[in-house]
């Protein structure tokens, strides 16, 4: 009767439009998916420092050397705070990072290819991080509050990602011809990862309705990967570059961009573990947090010291 | 082209730039989320420092050659060949691990910190604006420093036991730190520079007193290595200019 009135005032809060707290009742399901979703989510953070982090060392100016710093920096903030924020759901973030390690959580599979050229660090604050504020602006209206709250800030520091992308593929666009190809290049190799991170197509698509229904989502995978097209198709212009589909064409009756067939097989096969960079990702991972574990021990250690030296000063 | 001015403010921002390049190494690979974040912040403060001086010094060189606009804070960083380097040892020395790393920036934001205290009376008023502005930093950096040299110190027996390493292998660096290059000298002789030897004491009395919190000796020999500041560097550091001056060899005259 009870669980029943709960359900009642959660369905009821989510029509009005009420953010869903910690300390609500929530159905065990919505609990569940927001922490897959949002641990998934800080996970990709942490992970996507690994490939621009390749090229802070290589950074081709000092400008753009503390630029490449700050940005990855950022990303390390915003796992900081979706972890924070997934830990109201009751797990850890130790629980959380052990998942990942162990195989069993996934971060976006798009941080699985290789940064090969300074232009990749252009074309993944256009492209990734461009594609990753279409997903995530509609999340700072999602149903449960500290999610939403976190990604308002979150998403203010991405649109300055994404502009600094596009500033340096401008730059190379309107450089050397070895820039120019160097541009090229990299639009060529992100664009199609760049739209399959808006997911399968929305019939292939199992959790899209429920979290619809919940409000965590508010919009389909497709809608979504529609909007980003039309955007970049029009921006790539700007950089007189091309975008690598042939099929890529406006359509006036749709009032939007048709585009080609996506590989869904190459998705699937990097999901799955065999991406060119998965095993480097994640053992970069396992390892920095191995390295680290003297360092977290002696801290806890050392503050442990001083909590007992204070007592006994105490008494 | 070079004056003891141009030399000594080279001098300070290679220092800055090649600890904050070091530090960056961590960025993504911290051995926690906050932690990584903190060593991030000090490379970017560092870098920041590091492109106050060269702005100026590149500004000092294309005055003395009467040539505007033909060194800038990249060509002066990204084009000059590691015999160039003025930078002090200490700061191209590899991180090895968090012990490592804490302690080179424990040594080196001590000396910085006191370095800044000083050269915010400089004659020379841009490097006393520079000295103040940085000085905010570095006192963050010290703070930061000295409770990660203290908890690892006094921490577990394998942190003190690798920070005890750690203050074996860098100890022979610190004392570049405090004998005057030619160009400090004449720069301090005008009242532009610090004369460093002064800064010694207060170097030491510091170190010993975290050190002492730390539970961690003080070395006792005082055989040091030298020659950085005149350009002769460990063979480190070719590997950083290596990796770090790549783009900018590789594609001359672009800008990025």
């Amino acid at each position: 009767m009870q669980a029943f009135d709960e359900g009642k005032i959660f369905l009821d809060k989510i029509s009005r439009e009420i953010k869903i707290e910690p300390q609500d009742w929530m159905p065990e399901q919505y609990r569940k998916t927001l922490i897959r979703q949002m641990s998934q989510h800080a996970h990709s953070e942490i992970v996507g420092m690994l490939p621009e982090g390749n090229w802070i060392t290589r950074a081709p100016s000092l400008k753009r050397k503390a630029i490449l710093i700050a940005k990855v920096q950022d990303e390390a903030g915003h796992g900081l705070y979706l972890y924070s924020a997934a830990e109201t759901l009751n797990i850890t973030r130790e629980e959380m990072i052990g998942q990942l390690h162990a195989g069993k959580a996934k971060y976006s599979s798009i941080f699985n290819y290789p940064t090969l050229t300074w232009a990749d660090i252009g074309a993944i604050g256009w492209l990734v991080d461009g594609a990753a504020i279409m997903n995530q602006v509609p999340l700072c209206r999602c149903s449960y509050g500290p999610y939403a709250r976190a990604m308002i800030r979150i998403c203010k520091e991405e649109s300055f990602h994404q502009r600094q992308g596009f500033d340096i593929l401008f730059t190379l666009s309107n450089g050397t011809g070895a820039q120019k190809k160097m541009a090229q290049d990299a639009i060529n190799r992100w664009w199609w990862p760049s739209i399959m991170m808006f997911g399968p197509n929305d019939d292939a698509s199992p959790h899209t309705k429920q979290s619809m229904d919940w409000k965590i989502k508010r919009f389909t995978n497709d809608e979504l990967r529609q909007k980003f097209i039309d955007v970049c198709a029009e921006q790539v212009k700007v950089l007189r570059l091309t975008l690598p589909d042939e099929k890529l064409k406006w359509n006036d009756e749709r009032k939007h961009y048709d585009f080609g067939d996506i590989d869904w097989e190459e998705f699937r096969n990097v999901v799955n573990g065999n991406g060119p960079c998965n095993k480097e990702r994640m053992d970069a991972r396992i390892r920095a947090h191995k390295e680290g574990e003297w360092v977290r021990e002696a801290a806890a250690a050392h503050a442990e010291k001083i909590k007992l030296r204070q007592q006994k000063a105490v008494a | 082209m070079t004056s003891p001015l141009i030399n000594y403010t080279l001098h300070l921002a290679d220092n800055a730039l090649i600890l904050g390049h070091r530090n960056s190494e961590w960025t993504g690979h911290g051995p926690v989320l906050e932690q990584d974040i903190a060593i991030s912040n000090i490379a970017l403060d560092l870098i920041g420092q590091a492109r106050n001086f060269y702005q100026y010094a590149a500004q000092l060189i294309n005055r003395s050659t009467n040539q505007p606009n033909t060194a800038t804070e990249d060509t002066v960083a990204y084009l000059r060949d590691a015999h160039d380097f003025k930078n002090c040892l200490l700061v191209e020395q590899t991180n090895g691990d968090w012990a490592k790393t804490i302690l080179k920036q424990f040594y080196f934001s001590a000396y910085q910190f006191y370095l800044f205290q000083r050269l915010r009376d400089s004659k020379d008023e841009t490097l006393a604006a520079i000295a103040e502005k940085s000085l905010k930093e570095v006192t963050y950096h010290l703070r930061w420093s000295s409770e990660w040299a203290i908890r690892l110190g006094d921490g577990t027996e394998e942190s003190h036991a690798r920070m005890t390493n750690a203050v074996d292998d860098l100890w022979m660096f610190a004392g570049e730190m405090f004998v005057a290059a030619d160009y400090e000298i004449a720069c301090a002789n005008k009242g532009e520079a610090v004369d460093v030897v002064l800064l010694k004491s207060d170097w030491l009395q510091k170190v010993k007193a975290i050190f002492n919190e730390a539970t961690l000796p003080v070395p006792q020999h005082s055989w040091m290595q030298s020659g950085g500041k005149e350009g002769r560097h460990t063979e480190h550091l070719g590997y950083i200019l290596a990796e770090m001056q790549f783009m900018q060899r590789a594609y001359p005259g672009s800008t990025w």
